[in-house]
């Protein structure tokens, strides 16, 4: 009778998780299965469905691809400047905005703009602020010589001018959703513990460092663990100040390698595409994996 | 160190558009207290005793008024430089950090010449957690702690820096009844180890009354009465205190003093001598009533509790303010419940002690006393 009873309710909940894992199954998990299996065939052709055989040829292929080295480069600087950088001044600006009393609304308005701005538009305005024309240097260029210092073309010139105009970019773009989590984050923290913590006479310093970090350390470590995977996942950003030609750009990132191994001018390499997403997966794991053996340690929940 | 009050007033502004009247939370508050003694604010809720806490701590500043520690004058001094020691509701113990790392935490604030070698802070914040008996608790996280352990937690970190007042708001609210019990003769046995001037907030009266060397009642932001508990109790000196004090509450009546005599419906019920005559609301304590079948004063009966200790007689009368009068009756004496029936209602009489009842203006509600 139980027994009865409880398979006739298992099936019910089965039936009723059925529409999601239908979905998932169809445009997560078969996909996912996919590009592992496309991965590892040799010289796969989408157009006949043939490949000449199974090994880790892909892989070689990828990795000793200048311009995958390229794109890994690029977006290991990405992420290691933009995600410790966005989240200190994410946090910086969001302790700023909870300890003024008038206009906050106003600033966390201003601070939350780029959030809801379109990132070809805000992209288009990079390029007017950095972009040197035939006729005119940009005004970023205006002011660094308006202070005696020499122009520097930061779209189509040097190396470090490009990626510090991506980092840029990427920070300013990423801020606000930071600051909307950091400051709801703060204001949760009670007020109790701060009164606490001041008639015990504690500085301001060691209230920020002893009490309100530890309080909403659940919160920066989200942060950090979403912020690498998105920094990792870049890719639109660079198009929209870089243009689609990324390579030649020597901007590419690898997702940006992967998108052009598919679809752009060298495309049709679906097999080295996957191993690339692979890759790309490994890294985001093994980073992800690291957070979270770090934050055992350093979260406080 | 005693603290001084000195007609301490504390306004907030109103939030309400329309009503721009501010909201008095404590009004003109003068009070010695005394050194190393225990005090309870005493009050219904919103009545301003956690507020004036708060000034005494130095969390929000008076409108009006002064404070005094000793001789010093701490009204513009910043809680930090006020050497108090404050016990939160909810003990506001840090989650993330140990019990022991808790109570180091105020000692670690110390700078310049006050400041600590790391063995003697280890030493005082051991003191602290055996004072207390939390020192097998020292690497445990506050929420790995029952309730009453974190109060303790708590006021070993209050404790820890030696402060010169202790002040505690509601320490007894988040517990249960039976550690409620244990926990405030703990309070009681630290502050007499210490011997730290000590507030404490509550509007539980029978805690404050319980371990208190004096209460201040107060009510609306105006402090009603001080003294020690068993002389508020026993000489209320309005309707408000004496119905805030006691369980069972206070039975009130309404009657009338006439060529000295007290009435209640028209019934002679004792002597009131010395009293003008008028209006007036008769307290009676519940200790009050002595059963005897030709008492004066004559109740429908509506049952009988029995507690052990003593019986409780639960009735009604029509001049009663409660919906009950409830009498409390020891059992030392065999008791026999001296009832009438009249046309089927049981009346119970009682004799009333004069000096469990009080009487009170029915316009001001203010005691009335024999003028001598």
């Amino acid at each position: 009778m139980i027994k009865n009873k409880l398979t006739a309710g298992s099936l019910k909940g089965w039936l009723y998780l059925l529409p999601a894992i239908l979905f998932l199954g169809v445009f997560m998990v078969y996909p996912l299965i996919d590009v592992f299996v496309y991965s590892f065939e040799e010289g796969y052709n989408s157009a006949s469905q043939t490949y000449f055989g199974v090994g880790s040829y892909n892989y070689a292929y990828v990795l000793h691809d200048p311009y995958f080295l390229q794109a890994l480069k690029n977006t290991f600087i990405l992420v290691v400047i933009t995600v410790p950088l966005s989240t200190a001044a994410a946090l910086l600006i969001s302790v700023g905005l909870h300890s003024i009393g008038p206009l906050r609304e106003f600033f966390r308005t201003v601070f939350f703009l780029p959030y809801v701005t379109n990132t070809l538009a805000v992209g288009l305005v990079f390029m007017i602020l950095f972009k040197k024309t035939a006729y005119s240097d940009g005004l970023i260029n205006l002011l660094i010589m308006w202070f005696g210092g020499g122009s520097v073309d930061f779209i189509d010139g040097p190396y470090w001018a490009k990626m510090f105009v991506l980092c840029f970019y990427t920070v300013w773009v990423v801020m606000p959703f930071k600051i909307l989590i950091l400051t709801s984050a703060l204001s949760n923290v009670n007020q109790e513990y701060y009164n606490a913590a001041r008639v015990d006479g504690t500085s301001k310093f060691r209230i920020f460092m002893r009490i309100t970090l530890p309080m909403i350390s659940p919160m920066i470590f989200y942060l950090v663990v979403t912020g690498f995977i998105g920094a990792f996942k870049a890719y639109s950003d660079v198009v929209a100040l870089f243009g689609t030609d990324l390579n030649a750009a020597g901007m590419n990132t690898i997702v940006g390698y992967v998108y052009d191994m598919l679809y752009g001018d060298s495309g049709g390499y679906p097999s080295y595409a996957s191993a690339a997403a692979v890759i790309l997966f490994a890294i985001v794991l093994t980073i992800t994996c690291i957070n979270l053996l770090v934050s055992k340690k350093k979260v406080s929940y | 160190m005693k603290v001084v009050l000195q007609n301490l007033t504390k306004k907030f502004p109103s939030r309400d558009r329309k009503n721009h009247q501010d909201v008095v939370a404590v009004n003109d508050f003068n009070f010695e207290i005394p050194d190393g003694k225990l005090i309870g604010l005493l009050g219904p809720s919103g009545c301003g005793k956690s507020t004036t806490l708060n000034l005494i701590s130095g969390l929000i500043k008076p409108t009006e008024g002064k404070i005094f520690f000793g001789e010093d004058d701490v009204t513009d001094l910043a809680p930090e430089h006020r050497g108090i020691g404050l016990v939160f509701q909810n003990y506001a113990l840090y989650p993330h950090l140990t019990v022991r790392q808790n109570i180091l935490f105020p000692l670690q604030n110390l700078k310049g010449e006050d400041k600590l070698s790391k063995t003697e802070m280890l030493k005082r914040a051991e003191e602290a957690a055996n004072l207390v008996q939390i020192s097998e608790l020292m690497e445990r996280r506050p929420r790995e702690l029952s309730g009453g352990q974190q109060q303790r937690v708590a006021i070993a970190r209050a404790l820890v820096k030696m402060p010169k007042v202790l002040l505690l708001d509601e320490p007894l609210s988040n517990l249960d009844a039976r550690l409620r019990l244990q926990t405030r003769e703990e309070i009681r046995r630290i502050q007499r180890e210490t011997k730290i001037t000590t507030i404490f907030v509550t509007h539980d009266q029978e805690e404050a009354m319980s371990i208190s060397d004096m209460i201040v009642v107060m009510k609306d932001g105006i402090v009603q009465q001080i003294g020690r508990p068993q002389e508020v109790y026993d000489n209320p000196v309005n309707l408000f205190v004496a119905r805030f004090l006691g369980t069972p509450p206070v039975n009130v009546f309404t009657g009338q003093v006439k060529d000295g005599r007290l009435f209640i419906s028209g019934e002679d019920v004792m002597e009131a001598s010395g009293i003008p005559d008028g209006d007036v609301y008769a307290g009676v304590r519940p200790e009050g009533f002595v059963l005897n079948e030709e008492g004066s004063l004559g109740c429908k009966l509506n049952g009988v509790e029995v507690m052990g200790r003593d019986i409780s007689i639960v009735s009604s009368h029509e001049a009663s303010l409660n919906p009950t009068v409830r009498a409390l009756i020891g059992t030392e004496n065999r008791v026999d419940i001296g009832a009438r029936h009249d046309g089927g209602e049981v009346t119970v009489r009682f004799d009333l002690v004069p000096h469990k009842v009080f009487l009170f203006d029915k316009v001001t509600e203010e005691r009335v006393t024999a003028l001598v």
